[in-house]
């Protein structure tokens, strides 16, 4: 369960966020909002990559303002961009990247890194430069770098705006078929038909939260 | 394009020989270059080299694109030092440069990043006791190899920009973009190695 209890968010004088009060226990959650709304900074919230300037966090009791490394082990993070989140150059090589801390044998890295890219699609590519993948497999591979670590939330930021739309519609898919809980920030109000609840942000406040009809009607009324 | 020196994936013995050892003979041979004086043995090392690639099995494209980055570069530093020093003195500077290029972009044809951070991690084990963090040294390695991939692709679209906006003569036109985007990239690749807990150790 992740709860932001009376969130706020300030970048000088810019306040980004402003008593966010929120408790996700859905499997599928949306964020909804225009650039600006301050639906990425409070997703990163849940990670620890920004902590709140006001109000706190708990993924399941744990405070990653406080507690960064025990959050980070259980909640993933797919960011918009797959080119600055691969780190390594072959897709095996990226996957097995995030293992390398878990004190597994060179052997069984690439096992599982194998495992893992062909479960999602890209069986065959271990050696392939990571780079030369098509924007769909990229962020495929993303996801597998990230899933191999086995975390229970998964965080995607923007995950489909780079992509065209029968990756888009490919990835959700993908997305909700996970056993993890999936917090998805997006754009890409189509895809959301599946989810658990939406949430809408407008200027740092919570607009609308709902099923995805009842709040994806009020974030067009919002911005027409 | 494919970025200089990228993995090329094969199963020749430049392939299959350890990558510490690989990393050690580099740079022995780095250090060896620049005490040799002598053009004869210069070029003995640059032939060694040479043969190096068809013994890993690198595909003539690859090479094609290699001579084309070269060749300007050694004509270029070849002509400048005969015309400032002499003959003799450019051809040895021009033989040192071929070697440790041919030799550095032959070592990363043939090994595996993944692999090369282990070796390093490995070999720098023992100064853990005076404070050394290797898995950070290992990482920097890795990262450095990387960026180099990375930055020549933003150097590319950023050119491409340029070309589409008919702006190609001019330098901020290319240095302004480049620089942001690279900053960009850095802020990004920082936020993603923290949510992979690279710096939670």
């Amino acid at each position: 369960m992740i709860e932001f209890e009376g969130i706020g968010h300030r970048y000088g004088e810019h306040a980004v966020l402003d008593d966010v009060t929120l408790r996700l226990t859905e499997q599928r959650v949306a964020f909804v909002g225009a650039n600006g709304s301050g639906k990425s900074t409070l997703a990163r919230m849940i990670n620890g990559l920004v902590h709140p300037t006001g109000g706190r966090v708990l993924v399941d009791g744990v405070d990653p303002a406080r507690q960064g490394r025990a959050v980070r082990n259980r909640v993933g993070f797919v960011f918009t961009n797959p080119d600055s989140q691969i780190v390594m150059p072959t897709a095996g090589e990226d996957v097995a990247f995030s293992l390398r801390k878990k004190g597994l044998s060179r052997a069984e890295r690439e096992r599982r890194a194998s495992g893992m890219l062909a479960r999602y699609g890209l069986a065959g590519y271990e050696e392939h430069p990571a780079h030369q993948l098509s924007g769909g497999q990229k962020q495929l591979l993303a996801l597998c770098s990230m899933l191999v670590l086995e975390p229970d939330v998964l965080v995607c930021d923007e995950p489909t705006t780079l992509l065209d739309l029968r990756n888009k519609r490919r990835f959700v898919e993908l997305l909700e078929q996970l056993p993890q809980q999936i917090v998805l920030v997006t754009h890409d109000l189509d895809l959301l038909g599946n989810f658990d609840r939406v949430v809408v942000l407008d200027e740092g406040r919570v607009a609308a939260d709902d099923l995805p009809e009842p709040a994806l009607e009020h974030y067009r009324k919002l911005i027409s | 394009m494919t970025p200089l020196g990228l993995y090329q994936p094969g199963t020749s013995v430049l392939h299959r020989a350890a990558a510490g050892h690989k990393f050690l003979a580099l740079l022995a041979l780095a250090v060896l270059i620049f005490v040799v004086h002598s053009p004869v043995w210069l070029g003995v090392t640059a032939l060694a080299v040479t043969l190096g690639y068809p013994v890993a099995r690198v595909s003539p494209r690859r090479c094609l694109q290699l001579v084309r980055l070269l060749v300007p570069v050694l004509g270029l530093v070849f002509a400048a030092q005969w015309w400032l020093v002499g003959f003799d003195s450019a051809a040895v500077v021009c033989l040192r440069l071929l070697v440790t290029l041919g030799a550095a972009n032959l070592f990363t044809l043939t090994t595996r990043v993944d692999d090369l951070v282990t070796a390093v991690e490995r070999g720098l084990r023992p100064t853990r006791r005076f404070g050394v963090r290797p898995e950070r040294l290992g990482l920097l390695v890795g990262l450095t190899l990387q960026a180099v991939a990375a930055l020549s692709m933003i150097a590319g679209q950023t050119r491409e920009a340029q070309r589409a906006r008919s702006a190609e003569r001019s330098l901020p036109a290319f240095a302004v973009p480049f620089l942001i985007r690279t900053l960009r990239h850095a802020d990004e690749l920082g936020e993603a190695l923290a949510a992979r807990g690279v710096d939670d150790d």
